[in-house]
């Protein structure tokens, strides 16, 4: 006997309001699970919250910190909204930033350069690396087919090995008294900062501009024109003569040499040399497709999400030193945040109803 | 040391590290045969391990501890379900999701358990009487994990119910066409659901597999990506479960070997090696002839809606 059934009906297009509300309520409620974590962690939810408040927005250098943070998440979302529009599932940013990284150290530290064009000629060629890092994949499905998510995957791994390879065996810094890391970056090789922060603004920069150029290539162009269409509707992309592989080629150049100039600013701007993968990236790339999903692929729209999940990343990272808990935290945010972002979907995209259901005394056969 | 001793210890740790690979990659099979894909079994499988290494631990009795891997793979494999079936939510991303969501919870939770000796690990045994066969007996059948030869026979068993019974068919036609089998009688959302849940069974057991029994400890990072291989085998398997087997031993044997030939070469290199191989073999299955037997189940990743096309 059912006195409520629910109507689940197509809704047109979602508002902007409606977007907003639910993908709040999809944070909110990820806040909240987390607060119940902690709480059976032994820790106050509340106090939790108001640390990571706190320590993402609390003071000059909380605020710095999450700035700090939105930068390579702000660089990956936006290469990951053009490969998303694009339906090319690049999961492999957290790889191309590593490309990038390596790259940018191979120019400061082994390229034999100096002076004031070591910086140019790191940005460059770590876009360059992360580009072809992606563009593997890219070529793979373009012409074989093969998956996309998969090989994107394998890629990261793979970048990873690379890197501590690198910094075992032949990179390892003679300097570094046996630690696994690169020697220092020579001081022209360092990233400028905003004084009294660690926000490296020329990075900032490239990626504000990218997200508008990102936006403008979307919308005003003829060319994002091929590539949403070819997100939306591949068959009458092909009916109009759009080529496929030409479009994914560019789409995953973009989208990997972004994430390669994050891995630049990185290692250019925070840490002066190459060393562990998890400490160069704390899962940006992984991170960043939050950023770009929360931004419903919007490059323009990535510069506010990436600030929000830069701010959770500030606040996680308080949180990890005050209460103890470790850096897999932050995996564990994401994951809660983007299920819940995928489940509100459901709200934006159909209309729920509750009607009441027609009961069976009547006598009416069910 | 001769080849032949090579050969055989090669041979039985590739069948060692292959199981939890073939564990995963058979629950992923069922779960993409009923049109769901599930990216979500690398964080099922550090699940898995982290849960019944605890248990085991605490309990002294590892068989509890991969019964409760088991079951924690299963719940987490419902959120996939729930979210991508009842919600309808894109599959890819619940995937991801659930994955980061396990390695995050699994990393959180197994803080303190990192580094402490089990003293309680599966035991393995010897097939008293097959051993003796030359050549293969030493390989196949001394000191091996009882779960090694049930996994074997799972495949099996499941390649049957697949290709050779009415479930088998009902989950093939769920996963190619939801609409006709719906029409059929075949409850779509049931199958979709069990499909899942035994796919995260699975993934949960494979993770039990490494912490209780292959390596009885727990690391952080202890499934390093197998849960990604097993997405790539249950397509070079062409969702096969017996072709399952094959590829399972085959990367089983390319894990071994990066850690066996380490005294030749870079380890971290070699570490690449399974990763590199995934991506080798797709490209040259999806060359030529073999492309067209490469049919993934039609409706694989699309949402069933009742009465909408």
């Amino acid at each position: 006997m059912r006195f409520v059934r629910i109507r689940i009906e197509k809704r047109p297009a979602p508002s902007g309001g409606l977007i907003l509300l639910t993908s709040s309520l999809a944070i909110l409620a990820a806040l909240v699970v987390a607060g119940l974590f902690f709480w059976a962690y032994g820790a106050s939810p509340l106090h939790a919250y108001r640390l990571i408040l706190q320590g993402a927005l609390g003071s000059k250098l909380g605020l710095a910190e999450t700035v700090r943070r939105a930068i390579p998440l702000l660089l990956c979302g936006v290469g990951l909204t053009l490969a998303f529009r694009a339906l090319f599932w690049n999961i492999g940013a957290e790889g191309q930033l590593l490309l990038g990284a390596v790259a940018a150290t191979w120019v400061a530290l082994f390229s034999g350069l100096s002076g004031p064009w070591l910086i140019p000629v790191m940005l460059v060629l770590g876009f360059l690396a992360g580009a072809i890092w992606a563009l593997i994949p890219a070529l793979l499905k373009a012409r074989l087919g093969i998956n996309d998510v998969i090989t994107t995957l394998m890629m990261n791994y793979i970048a990873m090995y690379l890197v501590l390879y690198l910094i075992h065996g032949p990179w390892k810094g003679p300097q570094m008294r046996g630690f696994a890391y690169t020697d220092f970056f020579p001081k022209a090789a360092w990233f400028p900062l905003i004084p009294g922060t660690r926000i490296h603004w020329l990075t900032l920069i490239l990626g504000l501009l990218a997200a508008i150029a990102a936006y403008i290539l979307l919308t005003k162009t003829k060319r994002g024109f091929e590539i949403r269409v070819i997100g939306e509707n591949p068959e009458a992309a092909r009916f109009a003569g759009m080529s496929y592989t030409r479009t994914v080629l560019i789409v995953m150049a973009l989208s990997g040499g972004l994430a390669g100039l994050a891995g630049v600013g990185e290692v250019g701007g925070v840490h002066h040399l190459l060393r562990q993968p998890e400490q160069i990236s704390l899962g940006y790339g992984y991170t960043a497709i939050i950023v770009a999903w929360l931004a419903r692929r919007n490059p323009l729209a990535v510069i506010l999400t990436a600030l929000l999940l830069g701010a959770l990343m500030a606040g996680g990272d308080v949180i990890k030193a005050s209460l103890g808990l470790p850096f897999q935290l932050v995996n564990m945010f994401n994951g809660l945040i983007l299920s819940f972002l995928i489940s509100g979907e459901l709200l934006m995209r159909y209309k729920l109803s509750f009607q009441p259901g027609r009961r069976r005394w009547a006598g009416r056969p069910g | 040391m001769g080849w032949e001793t090579w050969l055989i210890g090669t041979i039985s740790r590739a069948l060692a590290y292959g199981t939890p690979l073939l564990l995963g990659t058979l629950g992923e099979i069922y779960a993409e045969r009923s049109g769901v894909l599930n990216l979500g079994v690398e964080g099922m499988m550090v699940m898995g391990a982290f849960s019944a290494f605890a248990t085991a631990y605490t309990t002294s009795n590892p068989w509890l501890g991969l019964l409760v891997a088991a079951a924690v793979g299963g719940a987490f494999s419902l959120v996939h379900a729930f979210v991508s079936i009842t919600l309808r939510a894109n599959q890819i991303v619940s995937g991801l999701a659930l994955t980061m969501l396990g390695l995050g919870l699994a990393g959180v939770l197994g803080r303190g358990w990192e580094g402490k000796p089990l003293a309680a690990a599966l035991p393995s045994i010897t097939v008293a009487y097959l051993a003796k066969i030359p050549g293969l007996g030493p390989s196949l059948f001394v000191e091996q994990n009882a779960l090694v030869y049930l996994a074997a026979g799972l495949a099996i068993l499941l390649w049957f119910v697949l290709y050779k019974t009415r479930i088998g068919i009902s989950i093939r036609a769920v996963g190619d066409d939801p609409a006709t089998a719906d029409a059929m009688g075949v409850n779509v959302f049931r199958t979709r659901y069990l499909c899942v849940l035994l796919g995260g069974v699975l993934a949960g057991l494979g993770g039990g597999y490494l912490s209780v029994a292959y390596r009885p400890a727990w690391t952080e990072g202890m499934t390093a990506g197998m849960g990604w291989i097993v997405i790539a085998l249950t397509i070079f398997a062409f969702w096969n479960p017996l072709l399952g087997l094959v590829g399972a031993y085959f990367f089983g044997a390319l894990y071994h070997l990066s850690y066996r030939l380490q005294p030749w070469t870079s380890p971290e290199l070699l570490k690449t090696m399974p990763y590199v191989f995934a991506i080798l073999v797709l490209a040259l299955v999806a060359r030529g002839t073999l492309k067209r037997r490469m049919s993934a189940p039609a409706a694989l990743c699309e949402p069933y809606i009742r009465g909408e096309e």
